[in-house]
């Protein structure tokens, strides 16, 4: 096992040097993230291939684009993120300097997960980076072959000492996490969100959990359906539903269910051909454990739509069940897999019932052409975020903070959110020494007509 | 569980969605503002019993600053409440992207007994503000206040959605068990780490304000005389127990022996030359307190004050000088009217020390030559800073309170308070037409639409984003 505490204290050391300051130094090293990220795309693809079948294009798309546009965004908007912001101030205050200054925490840890293995660690160690920070990375094991690259490719590009990647499974996190930080974000489920934050209560470190849920997709008799079922499709089964904002279950009235299930059939065939194990766009679940885990959901459930699987290359054929019971098995975890529940409602009002008595999800989707139905159901309910007639897709607004609510997580990143996240916002005050007649006021012997002044 | 039936009531008030209108949140808050007016005299003579608080000092800290509180709150709760419009991708200017601020739901106050209106009062506005239900626990070391709230707070507040619960230890520990769906806590690093380990069980957001050692530097180029009266005030006001106060003065031999009378001054301007006859001087909260004050005169030695009296819970206001690091009165966050100088050479070996040290609430540097002050805010890490004074910036309520560290986790004070208690949620609408545009990001995957991907994400940087 790698020494933590040595790697922990060199990044401290490196932090108190004071090197990771000075603005230049940081665009820098997001400079040579950028450049490592070009220059290494054939080998990150390559790293995504082996650990999730993700193909050239999606892989692409989903972890290669969104980490260089984060890498320009923050590039771009350091020197205003961090400039000190002047506050306003009061009568008593008017003649000093009153302003919140953004400083860098420290030592900052990225625990990140097997299913973005890339973008996972690499858009919050942008963001840890652009604030100031030293980062401790440490990737996912499940998918062991990004984690590798990560741990090869980082001190090729960046400063060694003040970004270390650590590599492990269980054993060698729960050792990290004995160490102290000064903030831990962490990618992963709500079980171990609370090991990381009760080991984050022993230091008092801040923490950012970006944990899962069931995400619901609300789908109104009012839609366009072959639309809302395309983009539905599109976001539950990309990546073999291993995402934590695909839409986890659908919610719709029974007379609409089979034509959800027709129009979603026909959109699986658009997509991914007539024999979806033969596309190459197409992924596989992660390993043999989560693949038992979603067959075992299919038990004593009406399937619509696929079903199929095969165990030796982990695939799951895109898989539609129809008349789901709310106490099923398939309704009592994040599903994590290509396997798309509808359980029926018999209204809206039954809908948003059936959100609130459940935990609080990190996605909620809701399709409908009634502007008021979707302000209703926002407003009804809670979840981290919410894309409304289409899924996923607010995860990629640059300027939307994403993160979870609940038991879906806690705090947020991403942009401009992610700087925050990493930085500590400093009140300060600066008086002058001088005109120390305003202070009498508030000095004993006091009077009460002194403080009604 | 004890609390389970309360915490589930307040639960279902949250759900029916009754904090959630504007109008509701304003009715509450203007209760709350008639409180702090009906119940003045009574809150000026618990917290004199509890604390011996002069009631100039109740009277700005309990009453004045918690009704600016509750006047910034009420006069821009409607612009806070509003979603925040995002910029938008070249491919969604048709859609609509903002954040929405959510309340969370039921939020419990911790409160500590130095404060003990001001500090559950001032983030019940902010929770409150924000449309949540809230459960206020304050101290029961501070019982007189304790038993006003518990009696009269539920009469201006709505019963379903607002409750105190009283108790020690025990109590807030079986409280502790259920689910909340954020803590606001303030107290000391030990209970605050006690707090977060039982939210991680229910992965309950926090925010702690908690404490440490806050440094006051004095460098050689300053006003004595102003610097003196401003530490003695931050450092006796509350008979020193306050969070923030100055802990402990460091400073070349030089200057303190002109501070020295300057200090004595001061302290005579202010208390009269028997501070323990002055109605201006508070007490120390209790016994346990008190000789835990008293035993750390053992430090260094006595240069003024020094006196006490256990029956009253007195100590006077003291200063104490030949103060080593090792010293018991430099391990521990002091909370009492006693400031310790801890003499260094320079500003560098000044700063050296406070880095040496776990970053604290607040930092405050003295001199005339703003590149000083400048060079030890730059060179130091802490909640909150003041130049050339004590305590001040936080009766900015456009600052944001709070620590870093083990000073704490979070901030609060005006807009920040009900951020804090806000659940940001990103929102994003769309149409359900222009599905061409779509098209890219579907499989079949090709080349070409990776190029064409490829292509939109290369338009400059302030557009730039995927097309998916």
């Amino acid at each position: 096992m790698q020494n933590m505490q040595q790697i922990v204290g060199r990044a401290r050391a490196a932090f108190r040097s004071g090197r990771s300051r000075p603005l230049e130094f940081r665009i820098q090293q997001l400079k040579a993230l950028e450049r490592m990220v070009q220059e290494k795309e054939k080998e990150i693809l390559a790293a995504l291939k082996a650990d999730l079948n993700k193909s050239g294009p999606n892989a692409y798309s989903h972890e290669i684009l969104g980490v260089l546009r984060e890498l320009i965004l923050a590039m771009e908007k350091l020197p205003s993120w961090a400039a000190p912001q002047p506050v306003k101030k009061n009568l008593l205050t008017m003649r000093d300097e009153a302003y919140i200054g953004y400083e860098p925490l420290g030592v900052v840890l990225v625990i990140g997960a097997w299913n973005y293995p890339f973008v996972l660690v690499m858009q919050p160690l942008i963001g840890a980076i652009a604030a100031g920070n030293a980062v401790v990375v440490k990737p996912s094991e499940v998918s062991e072959n990004t984690a590798r690259l990560v741990a090869e490719l980082l001190p090729q590009y960046l400063d060694k000492d003040l970004y270390a990647v650590v590599t492990g499974g269980v054993p060698e996190t729960t050792e990290l996490l004995t160490q102290r930080f000064d903030h831990i974000l962490y990618t992963g489920s709500s079980a171990v969100g609370r090991i990381v934050m009760a080991a984050a209560a022993k230091h008092l470190t801040p923490v950012t959990l970006e944990l899962g849920g069931k995400s619901p997709c609300y789908i109104d008799k009012d839609c366009d359906l072959a639309v809302a079922c395309r983009r539905i499709t599109w976001g539950k089964y990309m990546n073999c539903g291993q995402t934590c904002i695909a839409p986890d279950y659908i919610l719709c009235e029974p007379s609409i269910q089979s034509k959800v299930v027709e129009n979603i059939k026909a959109t699986l065939k658009e997509f991914y051909g007539e024999d979806v194990k033969l596309s190459p766009d197409y992924g596989r679940i992660v390993n043999q454990r989560h693949f038992k885990r979603i067959l075992g959901l299919l038990e004593g459930q009406k399937i619509a739509v696929g079903g199929e699987a095969d165990e030796a290359s982990c695939f799951i054929a895109p898989t539609i069940l129809t008349d789901v019971s709310p106490e099923s098995k398939v309704m009592e975890e994040e599903i994590f897999g290509p396997v798309l529940p509808i359980v029926t409602v018999k209204s809206v009002e039954e809908a948003i019932e059936f959100i609130n008595c459940r935990e609080k999800p990190l996605a909620l989707y809701v399709f409908s052409n009634k502007k008021q139905l979707i302000r209703r159901v926002i407003a009804e309910t809670s979840s981290g975020g919410v894309t409304a007639n289409d899924v996923i897709m607010h995860s990629v607004v640059p300027d939307l903070p994403f993160g979870g609510v609940g038991h879906s997580g806690m705090g947020a990143y991403h942009g401009k959110h992610s700087f925050e996240t990493f930085s500590h916002r400093r009140a300060c005050l600066v008086k002058d020494l001088r005109w120390e007649f305003v202070n009498r006021l508030r000095y004993p012997p006091g009077s009460m007509e002194m403080v009604r002044l | 569980n004890p609390f389970a039936g309360l915490v589930s009531q307040l639960r279902a008030s949250w759900l029916s969605g009754k904090t959630r209108p504007m109008k509701y949140r304003m009715a509450q808050l203007e209760a709350l503002g008639r409180f702090l007016d009906d119940k003045k005299q009574q809150i000026l003579e618990a917290t004199a019993s509890d604390l011996g608080k002069a009631p100039f000092e109740a009277e700005l800290s309990e009453i004045l600053l918690c009704k600016n509180e509750l006047h910034e709150t009420m006069n821009n709760l409607s612009r806070w409440m509003k979603d925040e419009q995002v910029d938008r991708t070249l491919a969604m200017q048709l859609d609509s992207a903002f954040i929405r601020k959510d309340p969370y739901g039921v939020v419990l106050i911790i409160a500590p007994w130095n404060y003990p209106i001001h500090l559950f009062l001032v983030p019940l506005i902010g929770a409150i503000a924000a449309g949540n239900c809230v459960i206020v626990k304050p101290s029961e070391v501070s019982k007189n206040t304790e038993r006003l709230v518990a009696e009269a707070l539920p009469g201006y507040l709505d019963k379903d959605c607002f409750a105190v619960v009283t108790g020690g230890v025990p109590e807030t520990t079986r409280l502790l068990e259920n689910k909340f769906d954020y803590i606001f806590f303030t107290g000391s690093p030990p209970v605050g780490r006690i707090v977060m380990t039982a939210a991680a069980k229910h992965l309950t957001p926090v925010t702690l304000e908690l404490g440490g050692k806050n440094p006051c530097y004095v460098s050689d180029t300053c006003d004595v005389t102003n610097v003196a009266r401003r530490v003695a005030w931050g450092r006796f006001f509350n008979a020193g127990q306050t969070c923030i106060a100055p802990d402990y003065l460091l400073c070349t031999i030089e200057m303190q022996e002109k501070l020295m009378p300057a200090l004595r001054q001061a302290i005579t301007e202010f208390f009269g030359p028997n501070p323990r006859e002055s109605p201006d001087f508070g007490r120390i909260v209790s016994d346990k307190q008190f000789q835990r004050l008293r035993a750390l005169l053992g430090s260094g030695r006595v240069a003024l004050g020094g006196q006490t009296d256990e029956a009253e819970r007195y100590i006077a206001p003291t200063v104490l000088v030949d103060v080593q690091p090792s010293d018991p009165i430099m391990q521990e966050e002091i909370f009492g009217p006693i400031l310790p100088i801890v003499v260094i050479a320079n500003m560098d070996e000044a700063i050296d020390f406070i880095n040496s040290q776990e970053r604290p609430l607040a930092l405050y540097a003295f001199s005339s030559d703003d590149k000083v002050v400048n060079q030890v805010l730059e060179r130091t890490s802490s909640g909150g800073f003041c130049g050339n004074d004590t305590l001040m910036h936080v009766t900015l309520p456009s600052l944001p309170f709070g620590g870093i560290g083990n000073s704490g986790l979070g901030t609060h004070h005006g807009k920040f308070s009900f951020d804090t208690f806000s659940h940001r949620r990103g929102c994003l609408k769309r149409g359900m037409g222009r599905e061409p545009l779509n098209a890219p990001r579907y499989p079949p995957y090709s080349q070409q639409k990776l190029g064409l991907v490829r292509a939109t994400s290369k338009v400059a940087p302030r557009n730039g984003c995927v097309l998916l």
